[in-house]
C-alpha cells in the first residue's frame, strides 16, 4: 500500500505545503487505491457510488498551482475527501442512495461543498449510504451494500457506511457524513474511525438532502481526532442560507484536539449514562467501554454515574418524529421536475405518474417511514404520536441539561454491538433500529456527540466505539476527550486501531 | 348537485334564509424578493426565469424568511386592529400538486402572525364591523397551464406546463370571522369589505392589490340558515377576482343554495368555481374525504418572534385609516355623500387626492377621473391607474382651462390625446394645435360672419331675447372647429347687438 494513502490528513497537507509531494500525486494515489479495493456492488468495499477522477485531479492541480504561485495554503489544502452522496455537488450526481434520484445532477453546491472547495480539499467522489440516510448498515442503498473493510462479510454501519468504509479502507483520509440518529457515529464505531456529529446548527444543512430536518447534521469523519477537528473547522459556522444554523463563534476544536493529545484530563468531569448499557449490549462492547472509562480516570478525569431517565423513550420518540418529517421531506420526489419518471406514456395523469414513480423509486425502508410519518401526522393521531414525541424530546433535552449541570461530558458505548453480518437484520427493522439506541438522544436534543475508536471486542475482533456527548456548542470538549483517549491508546497499541485492520490489497478486479 | 328548476330571485331567497359569509383574501405582497429566497417577484418574466433551488424546492435547499414580508404582515395586522403574535411559527401544509414544488406549502397554521382584529366598512351610510379571525404569512404556488383542453382547465387537457416564477411569492391570507349582517345588504357588505381591504393594503403600500393581476384574490364562503338556526353547511367559491364579482358571486350562491335547500336538497361542503361570463358558480372536484393536510411546525425555519419595540415602531408607520381619510377628504373637497360614494366605488380616491394635490379643483379632478378617463379605462378593461394618464396630467389640463387656454371641448381632446399615448397635455396641445381662439380680431371676424349668416337670430337678440345667443355661439364654435373661447364670443356678440 502506498504510504500516501496511509498518511494522516495533517501529514498530507504538510507534505504538499512543503513541496515534498504534489496534490496531484496525493489525489492519484487515492484514486489508485480506490481502483484497487473499492470494487463494485458485487465485490470489494464498494464505498463509492461515483468517483470523479478528472474533477479530483483538476482540483488537486489547482492547489499545486496556487502553491506554485506562492499562495498561502489552508491547513487541509490538497487533502482528498470522500463525500456522502446526500450532499449536493454541482459537478457530480447526487443520489441520496435512491433510485428516485438516479442520475440527478444538482445545479448547485451545498454550502459545505463550497467551503471545502474553497479550502482546497480535493473531493474524490460520492459515497454510498442507506437510501435518504435511513438505515444502520447501507443495506438500504438502492445501489448495493458497502462492505466493512475489517470483514467484507459484515456491514460498515449506516447510513454513512460508505464514508466510514472509505476511511477504514484507506481510500480517503477524510470524509463527510450526516447524522440523523447516529449515521456518522455508528459507522465510525464499527469501522474503527472517528466520527463527529456537531451541535445541531453548527454546520450548515444547505445542500444536505433532508432526511429529518430537525435532526440532520453533517459532520467530519476521519482516522484521527486532529484531522476531524481541522475538517470540522472548514465546514462549521453560520450560513445565511440555513436559518437553523447558529450565528456564533465556532468552538475552537483544533486547539481542543491539540490540548487533548497532551493526555491530561485533570479536572474534567465525566458522566457514565446509567441507562446506556447492560442488557442487549455485547460483552466485548461493554468490556472495551469499561476499559475506556478506566482510561479516562487514569488520565485525570473525575468519573461519576449519571441517570438520564427519559433516554429510554428516545428510540420511540425518534421513530415518530423522524418519519413525520421524512413523510413531508420526501414528498417533493414526484417525477415532475427531476429524477426518475415512471409511466409517462401520454395516457396517464400526473397523479398516476407520481404514484408509479414513487412506488418504484423508493425502497422498502423509505416507504415504511413515509407511511409511518403520514400516519403519525394525520388528523386524530397527531397529538397522540407526533405531539407526544415532541414532549419526550423536551424531556430528553432536560435530562441532558440536568446531566451537564453535574458533568462536562457524558459517555456510553456508541453501539450495542460490533458490526453484524450483511443480511442479518434486513428483515427485522426493529433490531436494526436498536443500533442507534445510544446515539439518538443527542439528535433529539441537538447537542454535540462523537464516536472514537476504543479497541476490539474480544469475541469477534471487531472495532468498538466510545461515545462522547457534550453540551450544545461545546463541541470542543469532544475533541479534548477524543484526542486524549486516542493518544493513550496509540501508546498502548503502538499506533491507531486501523493499523490492526486486515490489508485489502488487490481485492478488486 | 344540479339544479334544474329556476333559481329564486335574491329577494325570494332572503325572505326565507339568512346568509352567513366568511371571506378569505390572499394578498400578494409587493416585496422585491420572494418569501423564502432572493428571487425576483417581478410580474411577467419569461416562464421559469425567476427561480432558484429554494423556490423550485430542489433537494437540499432551505428557506430563509424575508424580513420585509414579516414587516408587511405585521403592518397589515396592525391596520386590521389585530393582536400581533409575540412568537409564532411557520407550518407545513402537506398535499400533492404539480405546481407546488415541495408538495407542501410553507404556511402558518395555529400560530398566525396576526389575529383577532376588525375592519369597519360602510354600506349605504350604515357602518358594519367585520371581525378578522387572523392574518397569516405563506408562500404562493407555481402556475399550471393546461394545454389542449377546451377551457384551459385540467379536464381534457393533453398536457400541462408549469411556471414556477410565482412559486414562493409572499402571500398574506386574511380570514374574517363569520359575517352576519342583514341579508339584504350581505352581497354589498362582501363587496365593501374587499373594497375597503384593498384600499387599506394600497394605503399601507405593501401591495398594489390589483385584482386583475391576481395580487388580491378572494374566496367567498357562504352558507344559509333559517333565522335562529345554527350555521348551515358552507361552500367556498374560489377565484372571485373583481369587486363586482364578489357581490355577484355571493348573490348567486345565496340564490343557488336557497333553491337547493327549498327543494329538499342538502348543501355539500365543497369548493365552487366562479364564472365571470355566466355569473354562476359550478362545483369543483368533489372530495370523497376531508382533506387532511397533516400540518406540523416547519422544522427548517426558526420561530418568528417580533419584539414589541419593532411592533410599536411599525405601528408608527401606519397610514390614516381609509374610512377616516375618506371623511377628511370628503370634507376638504366639499363633496356630497353621493359624490363621495361615486369616487370610492370607482376606486379613484387616491387619484383624485393626488390630482388635487397637484393643483386641480376637487370637482375638476372628479369630473375627469370618473368621466373621460373611466370611459377609456372601461373600454380597455384596465384599472384607472393604468389608463395612461397621471394625476399631474389631469391637474395640468385643469390649469390650462383655468388660464383660459382651453375650453371644455378642447380639454377633452387633450385628455384623449394623453390617454392615447401622445405625450403630456402640453405636448398634445402643441401637436394637435389645440389653441383657444380668444383674441378679438380672429374671434370678431367669426362673430361678424355668424351675425351676417343668421339675421333673424340677431334680430331676436337685439329685441332682448338673450336665449338666442347660444345659436350664434354654436355657429362660431363650428366655424372655429371648437377652438373659440365661448365666453369671449358671447361678450363680443352682445357688444355688437346691444350697444
Amino acid at each position: 500500500m502506498n504510504r500516501l494513502t496511509r498518511a494522516k490528513a495533517t501529514e498530507l497537507a504538510a507534505a504538499i505545503k512543503g513541496g515534498e509531494v504534489s496534490a496531484v500525486e496525493v489525489a492519484q494515489a487515492h484514486l489508485d487505491r480506490i481502483a484497487e479495493v473499492d470494487g463494485t456492488a458485487e465485490a470489494g468495499v464498494h464505498a463509492f457510488l461515483h468517483v470523479d477522477t478528472d474533477g479530483a485531479l483538476a482540483a488537486a492541480a489547482a492547489v499545486d498551482r496556487r502553491r506554485a504561485d506562492g499562495e498561502e495554503l489552508g491547513p487541509l489544502a490538497g487533502v482528498p475527501l470522500a463525500l456522502k452522496d446526500v450532499i449536493t455537488t454541482s459537478d457530480m450526481p447526487t443520489t441520496a442512495g435512491s433510485k428516485i434520484l438516479e442520475g440527478w445532477r444538482p445545479p448547485y453546491d451545498a454550502t459545505i461543498t463550497q467551503r471545502m472547495r474553497e479550502a482546497g480539499i480535493v473531493i474524490l467522489g460520492k459515497t454510498n449510504l442507506d437510501e435518504f440516510a435511513m438505515g444502520s448498515s447501507t443495506e438500504n442503498s438502492a445501489f448495493g451494500v458497502t462492505r466493512n473493510p475489517w470483514d467484507l462479510t459484515r456491514i460498515p454501519g449506516g447510513s454513512g457506511g460508505g464514508s466510514a468504509a472509505a476511511l477504514a479502507a484507506f481510500e480517503a483520509p477524510l470524509a463527510i457524513g450526516t447524522d440523523t440518529g447516529g449515521s456518522i457515529r455508528q459507522p465510525a464505531a464499527v469501522t474503527g474511525t472517528v466520527g463527529v456529529k456537531p451541535t445541531y446548527g453548527g454546520v450548515s444543512r444547505y445542500g444536505l438532502i433532508a432526511c429529518a430536518s430537525s435532526l440532520d447534521q453533517a459532520g467530519p469523519c476521519a482516522r484521527t481526532v486532529l484531522d476531524a477537528a481541522l475538517l470540522h473547522t472548514v465546514i462549521a459556522g453560520h450560513d445565511p442560507l440555513d436559518s437553523t444554523s447558529i450565528a456564533q463563534q465556532v468552538p475552537d476544536v483544533v486547539a481542543a484536539a491539540r490540548r487533548g493529545a497532551e493526555g491530561d484530563l485533570t479536572g474534567l468531569r465525566v458522566g457514565v449514562v446509567k441507562e446506556l448499557g447492560g442488557e442487549g449490549y455485547q460483552a466485548g462492547v461493554e468490556a472495551r467501554f469499561n476499559d475506556a472509562v478506566a482510561l479516562l480516570s487514569k488520565l485525570g478525569a473525575e468519573v461519576v454515574e449519571v441517570s438520564c431517565p427519559h433516554f429510554a423513550y428516545g428510540l420511540a420518540a425518534y421513530y415518530l418524529i423522524l418519519p413525520s418529517e421524512v413523510s413531508s421531506n420526501l414528498a417533493r420526489f414526484d417525477a415532475m421536475r427531476y429524477g426518475l419518471r415512471v409511466g409517462d406514456d401520454g395516457t396517464r395523469s400526473a397523479e398516476e405518474v407520481m404514484s408509479l414513480t414513487r412506488g418504484q423509486g423508493f425502497g422498502a425502508e423509505a416507504k415504511r417511514r413515509i407511511m409511518l410519518g403520514t400516519y403519525a401526522l394525520s388528523s386524530g393521531y397527531y397529538d397522540a404520536y407526533y405531539g407526544q414525541a415532541q414532549k419526550v424530546r423536551t424531556l430528553i433535552a432536560r435530562d441532558f441539561e440536568a446531566a451537564f449541570a453535574q458533568v462536562d461530558v457524558l459517555v456510553s458505548p456508541t453501539t450495542p454491538t460490533t458490526a453484524f453480518p450483511i443480511g442479518e437484520k434486513v428483515d427485522d427493522p426493529l433490531a436494526m433500529y436498536m443500533n442507534d439506541l445510544c446515539t439518538i438522544p443527542s439528535n433529539l436534543a441537538g447537542n454535540a456527540s462523537a464516536s472514537f475508536p476504543a479497541g476490539l471486542a474480544d469475541e469477534d475482533g471487531l472495532p468498538v466505539g466510545l461515545h462522547v456527548m457534550a453540551p450544545v456548542m461545546a463541541d470542543d470538549r469532544l475533541y479534548l476527550v477524543g484526542a486524549a483517549v486516542e493518544a493513550a491508546y496509540a501508546a498502548q497499541w503502538g499506533g491507531t486501531l486501523l493499523e490492526q485492520a486486515p490489508a485489502l490489497e488487490g481485492i478488486a478486479p | 348537485m344540479t339544479v334544474t328548476t329556476a333559481l329564486p330571485s335574491f329577494d325570494e331567497a332572503i325572505a326565507t334564509y339568512e346568509p352567513v359569509m366568511g371571506m378569505e383574501v390572499h394578498v400578494e405582497l409587493g416585496t422585491a424578493t420572494k418569501m423564502f429566497c432572493g428571487c425576483s417577484t417581478a410580474f411577467g418574466g419569461e416562464p421559469n426565469s425567476q427561480v432558484c433551488p429554494v423556490c423550485l424546492g430542489l433537494p437540499g435547499s432551505l428557506p430563509v424568511v424575508n424580513r420585509t414580508a414579516v414587516e408587511s404582515a405585521i403592518r397589515i395586522g396592525l391596520a386590521l386592529n389585530c393582536s400581533i403574535a409575540e412568537w409564532c411559527r411557520f407550518a407545513r401544509k402537506n398535499y400533492f400538486y404539480p405546481d407546488m414544488p415541495k408538495n407542501f406549502q410553507t404556511s402558518q397554521y395555529d400560530e398566525p402572525i396576526a389575529f383577532d382584529g376588525y375592519l369597519d366598512i360602510t354600506v349605504d351610510g350604515e357602518t358594519y364591523r367585520i371581525g378578522i379571525e387572523r392574518a397569516h404569512m405563506e408562500e404562493d404556488t407555481g402556475k399550471s397551464l393546461h394545454v389542449g383542453g377546451a377551457t384551459g382547465r385540467i379536464h381534457g387537457a393533453s398536457h400541462s406546463l408549469l411556471d414556477y416564477n410565482r412559486s414562493g411569492i409572499p402571500l398574506i391570507e386574511i380570514v374574517t370571522k363569520p359575517i352576519e349582517v342583514p341579508a339584504a345588504v350581505a352581497p354589498a357588505v362582501a363587496r365593501a369589505y374587499v373594497t375597503e381591504l384593498r384600499e387599506l393594503i394600497r394605503a399601507l403600500g405593501v401591495s398594489e392589490a390589483r385584482m386583475e393581476l391576481g395580487q388580491l384574490r378572494c374566496d367567498a364562503n357562504v352558507s344559509l340558515r333559517l333565522p335562529g338556526d345554527p350555521y348551515g353547511t358552507r361552500t367556498e367559491t374560489k377565484n372571485v377576482n373583481s369587486l363586482r364579482s364578489v357581490e355577484r358571486a355571493v348573490t348567486y350562491e345565496i340564490r343557488r343554495q336557497a333553491a337547493v335547500i327549498s327543494s329538499g336538497g342538502t348543501i355539500v361542503q365543497e369548493t365552487r368555481h366562479w364564472h365571470e361570463d355566466t355569473g354562476e358558480t359550478t362545483a369543483g372536484r368533489v372530495k370523497e374525504e376531508a382533506e387532511d393536510y397533516r400540518y406540523f411546525p416547519e422544522p427548517d425555519l426558526v420561530p418568528v418572534a417580533p419584539s414589541r419595540e419593532w411592533v410599536d415602531e411599525l405601528r408608527g408607520t401606519l397610514p390614516e385609516p381609509p374610512s377616516e381619510r375618506r371623511a377628511r377628504l370628503q370634507a376638504d373637497w366639499g363633496f356630497t355623500d353621493l359624490e363621495m360614494r361615486d369616487v370610492v366605488n370607482a376606486g379613484a380616491v387616491a387619484l383624485v387626492d393626488a390630482t388635487v394635490a397637484a393643483g386641480a379643483s376637487a370637482g375638476g379632478a372628479k369630473k375627469w377621473w370618473l368621466g373621460e378617463v373611466a370611459r377609456v379605462a372601461n373600454e380597455r378593461g384596465v384599472a384607472l391607474d393604468d389608463a395612461g394618464i397621471a394625476p399631474g396630467d389631469v391637474a395640468r389640463v385643469e390649469a390650462l382651462i383655468a388660464e383660459g387656454a382651453l375650453n371644455d371641448k378642447l380639454a377633452r381632446q387633450v385628455v384623449e390625446g394623453v390617454l392615447a399615448g401622445e405625450g403630456t397635455p402640453d405636448e398634445v396641445v402643441a401637436a394637435r394645435g389645440l389653441v383657444l381662439v380668444n383674441d378679438d380680431a380672429a374671434l370678431g371676424a367669426a362673430v361678424d360672419e355668424a351675425i351676417a349668416a343668421q339675421p333673424d337670430v340677431a334680430e331676436k337678440i337685439r329685441g332682448g331675447n338673450l336665449g338666442a345667443v347660444g345659436a350664434l355661439i354654436g355657429a362660431i364654435m363650428k366655424a372655429t372647429k371648437g377652438q373659440a373661447d365661448a365666453k369671449r364670443a358671447r361678450e363680443l356678440i352682445l357688444e355688437r347687438l346691444q350697444s
